[in-house]
């Protein structure tokens, strides 16, 4: 099967019980996307899948013939960070770094989310402000870390929306 | 994780090989598949079918396609105007990583999270029928007050179907024996002695798209959620409700539980006792008292009385207050 990964095209030849994490990290090295729970309740597999962020742990490689994944590999490199990347390093928004690239590309799809002015479980009236303080806190909710650095993400993202 | 074969649905191709399951999102199926929970031969892959629309029906409704994911139903426009109370289920629930995936079908279809259920080395009656229930005697703080049976007290877990259940929304299903609907309502099956069904259907019925019928007071709706951290956990309780006030008083009410029972509880005995009633709050409160009375909690869960009590009278008294 065909899949493409932060712009490269990959040929497939995969036991159709291979997870998308599984193929990112076993089969095309890319480690960036960590394993943490497996089972959807971490956030820490986290990657764009045709543009929006999914757990890739509870994804069939199989049923996603031809879709575009990105991964933090493909956000961006050390000399030319993302905006997300440069805001977590600014603001300390990791200790052990375990959860760091899930919480990136979370958060890198959460804000596509808010540009479209998708709603969430705190939006409340007419002209919301989208990624204020709560609302950064409840978009990101499916993203755990275990060394508890929330606080500095909060600002690391507001920083990479240019707030 | 068993092996499995692989194909996407035709829609024609109604009727399913006995160890065939559908595959949706993936997000309940492949976490019981890799518990060894769920065991199927064949996965057949629903989302490449067109049934990701939203549409609007002729008499005001609207019509919500089965492969349509979570997080685009709970953003749609006529669904946060129309039927706020769905989106703000939709939105209570999950992650957004996992409401990207998760569709409106495979969210009714869900299996309960009863931690023996979830493992595969224990006793169930829903996933080993004839083994037991060792949740009666073990834990079931979050298990059903409602609707249970000495075979199974396992909880629904969804909130959407909270909201669809208030909504009065119907299930349009597809199987070997032609279409046909369901009322959510009707969907899933309280256990009595065969838990190991969750629902009406027939092996191979797929689910197609969900309607919801046409209900103007549905503008003034909400959903109200406890759990047990802030975000990002399933419901202990949770109320769905939509309300019409005429003069300070109840015209026309829908009431739903999730959380309690083996399926998305409409309260219709509620319902019934507010209708032409003082929109009070001390109305609100006796009438979620007369739908509890049918509640049989175990040793661990009759918290859920009092939660889902002051859940239903906190929504009503809201919406009542925007009524005025
Ligand atoms: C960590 C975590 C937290 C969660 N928290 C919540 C929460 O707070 N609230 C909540 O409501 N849910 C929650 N969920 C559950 C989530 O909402 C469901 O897993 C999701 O909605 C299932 O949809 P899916 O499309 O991924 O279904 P799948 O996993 O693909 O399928 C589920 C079932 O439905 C069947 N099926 C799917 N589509 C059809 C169809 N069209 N016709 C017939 N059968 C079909 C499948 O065969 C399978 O049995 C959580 C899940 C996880 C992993
Ligand atoms: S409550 Fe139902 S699902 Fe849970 S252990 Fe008992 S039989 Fe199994």
């Amino acid at each position: 099967m065909r899949l493409t990964v932060n712009d490269v095209e990959h040929d497939l030849d995969l036991d159709p019980r291979t997870t998308l994490l599984d193929a990112l990290r076993e089969h095309l090295d890319l480690t960036g996307a960590k394993k943490g729970c497996d089972h959807g309740q971490c956030g820490a597999c986290t990657v764009l899948l045709d543009g929006r962020r999914v757990n890739s742990c509870l994804v069939l490689v199989i049923a996603q013939q031809d879709a575009r994944v990105t991964t933090i590999e493909g956000l961006g490199t050390a000399e030319e960070p993302h905006p997300l990347q440069r805001g977590f390093l600014d603001h300390d928004g990791f200790q052990c770094g375990y959860c760091t690239p899930g919480q990136i590309c979370s958060a890198a799809g959460m804000l596509d989310e808010v540009e479209r002015g998708w709603p969430s479980a705190v939006t409340a009236g007419d002209d919301p402000d989208l990624l204020s303080d709560p609302e950064i806190r409840e978009r990101m909710s499916g993203n755990l870390c275990r060394c508890g650095a929330y606080p500095n993400m909060v600002p690391a993202i507001r920083q990479a929306a240019g707030r | 994780m068993k092996t499995f074969d692989y194909r996407t649905a035709d829609r024609s191709s109604a009727g399913l090989a006995p160890e065939a399951m559908f595959l949706a999102g993936g997000t309940n199926l492949v976490d019981l598949m890799k518990l060894g929970v769920a065991t199927p031969d064949v996965l057949v892959d629903v989302t490449k079918l067109p049934l990701d629309g939203i549409t609007e029906r002729p008499d005001g409704g609207v019509r919500i396609g089965a492969t349509v994911r979570n997080s685009d139903l709970a953003a749609d426009p006529r669904i946060r105007r129309g039927f706020p109370v769905l989106s703000q289920a939709l939105l209570a629930g999950a992650s957004g990583q996992l409401r990207n995936m998760a569709t409106t079908g495979g969210n009714l279809l869900q299996r309960t999270r009863c931690r023996y259920f979830m493992d595969a080395t224990k006793p169930c009656n829903k996933h080993a029928p004839g083994t037991g229930c060792p949740a009666r005697e073990g834990d079931h703080r979050n298990l059903a007050i409602l609707g249970g049976s000495e075979a199974c007290v396992a909880t629904h877990p969804s909130d959407m179907a909270v909201a669809l259940a208030a909504l009065g929304a119907v299930v349009r299903v597809d199987g070997a024996a032609g279409e046909r609907t369901v009322p959510v309502t009707d969907l899933h099956r309280l256990p009595g002695d065969t838990p190991q069904r969750d629902t009406v259907l027939e092996h191979g019925e797929m689910i197609t798209a969900v309607d919801l019928p046409a209900l103007p007071f549905a503008t003034r709706s909400a959903y109200r959620k406890a759990r047990d951290r802030a975000s990002y956990a399933f419901a202990v309780g949770s109320v769905a409700a939509a309300l019409d006030v005429d003069d300070g008083v109840v015209r026309e009410v829908r009431l739903a539980f999730g959380a309690v029972a083996p399926k998305p509880w409409r309260a219709t005995v509620a319902e019934e006792v507010l209708r032409g009633r003082p929109a009070t709050e001390e109305s609100f409160r006796a009438a979620a008292d007369a739908e509890l009375e049918a509640a049989r909690p175990l040793r661990d869960n009759a918290y859920k009385i009092d939660l889902i009590r002051n859940l239903t009278a906190a929504v009503l008294t809201r919406l009542a207050g925007e009524a005025r």
